[in-house]
């Protein structure tokens, strides 16, 4: 089941440590999660890179598929694109210069605000709503975009053909070591990122678009290396260009509202994957109208709740709060910005990336749902996820698919023994076979 | 394939439910998002018609490999003025329906432009009937 597909992913499951407990298949807004031979495994072309299998892992099977730190050294020039919910990571009284000075010392040669060019991209937002198809999407958000490419390929057109804040600083950098005319071999721009969501989307961008990251680092492990180098008191011996321009703005837009605030017109932040997933609902059904924008979050208290985060989403927010009153409106590079960033922001359309469920061919998709139908009636719906897979519908959808077998359920299977069509041991089996026989020892 | 689903007169709260099942049905199916876009929109108002004026009614889903059909039976006060019914911006929706977000007029000619086929009976005192066919081609 687990196969590479044209769709970049960035989260894979360590066949050695995953305990196929099944939280994983429970929570994927997909359904793209199985258990079988007593390890999870993932339908790659369903996978939307939410993370929220991620979040609920108890044992860090599911891993996340990120660069190699070490080819930060491939260049001599290596920025670190930070977004403010890393800062906010850390204790209120470590002072931001400490761990400015550790990132320098970890490697970088410069480090920048992820959120400096949300100012510039708030005016070109207000701008392209004016005539754009209502209501917009804010293209913020990669599991959104994502989520709306597998589930709700019918508002595709919605999404925002804007660049997200962090695509417009990497061009800008981009630009910037052009004019300086330095040599593409001799800079690296490197993106911290507390979300999964975003390693693909940088990796494999929508909107006929690619990115000029060299490489993307998770948050959750530079988090780790930062603190325990301010833990250790490790002697700074390097310096590090600061480039910290960022407004009030730039510093909440990673939070809920931060995006939605700014837009002139009937706006809404949404976040938490069942609160978009509800919304996206009725919005296709069209029951949601006089919206002009929206701003949809995947996680519960947006970034600050991301995937990679370490800290209480809450605890972080209100410091991105509280270091936001104590910065200014604007910031000196708004100008610079506004010159690179009106010929980049752009992007093309976003396509819908269709999650065949039964057939290409809709008479025998028809065919083989009737089929599903009638073996749900048979299922008891009280979805246990006993069978490997996460409810009942999804069981008979895999058996139709030719991918389970009915006698999964251990309901049927019950009724099957009670009848005398299968032996204790075939049942047995069964259940070794989905749950892995190591499961089924005593003394395990 | 056949569905069928009941509709209550008044209950605003599981209005949406029979399109939010066709829609994902259609969606499971692989057709296409435009025409999956036409047949919510005018189910959508339709099974609104039915909680909004009727009393109760009936819908029944009959998907072939060609297309989609649809059938509201409702019992309810009928429509006395059909002609007048389909015009633009006609509404006799009562202002707590409209306060609600319903009833701004225009469902039966929203309908009937998302329809490749539509159909309307009613027997004033008894009920109305609707019929809408969309094809997926």
């Amino acid at each position: 089941m687990e196969r590479r597909t044209t769709y970049n992913r960035a989260l894979e499951i360590s066949k050695d440590v995953c305990i196929g407990c099944s939280h994983c298949i429970k929570v994927c807004p997909t359904e793209a999660l199985r258990v079988f031979g007593g390890k999870a495994g993932i339908h790659a072309d369903w996978c939307i890179d939410c993370g929220e299998c991620y979040r609920v892992c108890p044992t860090r099977a599911i891993g996340v598929i990120d660069d190699d730190f070490k080819q930060i050294f491939n260049y001599k020039n290596r920025v670190l694109l930070v977004p403010s919910v890393f800062f906010a990571q850390f204790e209120d009284s470590i002072p931001r210069k400490v761990i400015y000075d550790i990132i320098g010392e970890l490697g970088f040669t410069e480090v920048c605000a992820v959120e400096q060019s949300v100012d510039t991209l708030i005016s070109e937002i207000n701008d392209y709503i004016h005539d754009a198809e209502k209501p917009v999407i804010s293209s913020f958000c990669p599991a959104v975009i994502r989520l709306i490419q597998v589930r709700f390929p019918s508002l595709v057109d919605n999404i925002m053909k804007l660049l997200p804040p962090i695509e417009i600083t990497a061009q800008y950098y981009k630009k910037r070591y052009e004019r300086e005319g330095v040599p593409e071999s001799e800079y690296g721009i490197f993106y911290l990122t507390p979300c999964i969501g975003k390693i693909a989307a940088v990796k494999s961008p929508v909107g006929g678009y690619t990115s000029p990251i060299n490489g993307v680092i998770n948050m959750d492990f530079f988090f780790n290396k930062v603190y325990l180098a301010y833990k250790q008191n490790t002697p700074i011996t390097k310096s590090i260009k600061i480039n910290g321009a960022i407004s009030s703005k730039g510093v909440l837009y990673p939070t809920t509202g931060g995006e939605s605030r700014h837009i002139k017109g009937k706006s809404l932040a949404i976040d938490g994957m069942k609160n978009v997933i509800d919304f996206l609902e009725k919005l296709e059904n069209e029951e949601i109208k006089d919206v002009d924008f929206l701003e949809i979050r995947a996680c519960d208290e947006s970034c600050a709740g991301g995937i990679l985060s370490y800290r209480n989403r809450f605890l972080t927010t209100r410091s991105l709060r509280d270091y936001a009153s104590q910065m200014p409106d604007t910031h000196h590079l708004i100008h610079d910005y506004k010159y690179y960033c009106s010929a980049i922001v752009h992007m093309d359309k976003i396509e819908p990336r269709s999650m065949v469920k039964y057939d290409r061919d809709i008479t025998i998709a028809i065919e083989k749902m009737e089929s599903a139908r009638r073996l749900k009636r048979l299922l008891p719906g009280i979805d246990c996820g006993a069978c490997g897979a996460p409810s009942c519908e999804a069981l008979a959808e895999d058996v139709v698919r030719g991918q389970a077998q009915v006698n999964a359920c251990i309901f049927l299977r019950t009724v099957l023994e009670k009848m005398g069509e299968i032996s204790l041991e075939e049942a047995i089996e069964i259940m070794e076979n989905i749950w892995g026989s190591e499961r089924f020892k005593n003394d395990k | 394939m056949q569905f069928e689903y009941k509709v209550e007169g008044g209950d605003f709260t599981m209005a949406g439910v029979a399109s939010s099942q066709v829609k994902k049905t259609l969606k499971q199916l692989g057709v296409d998002s435009s025409v999956i876009k036409r047949v919510v929109v005018a189910l959508y108002e339709a099974e609104v018609n039915i909680v909004a004026h009727a009393y109760r009614g009936v819908i029944y889903v009959d998907i072939e490999g060609d297309g989609i059909k649809l059938k509201l039976v409702d019992e309810g006060p009928g429509i006395p003025d059909v002609p007048l019914a389909m015009t633009k911006g006609f509404s006799t929706a009562s202002p707590s329906v409209r306060e609600m977000g319903f009833g701004a007029g225009m469902g039966l000619p929203n309908i009937s432009e998302n329809a490749d086929f539509f159909s309307i009976e009613t027997q004033v005192g008894q009920g109305t009937t609707l019929q809408i066919e969309i094809n997926f081609t």
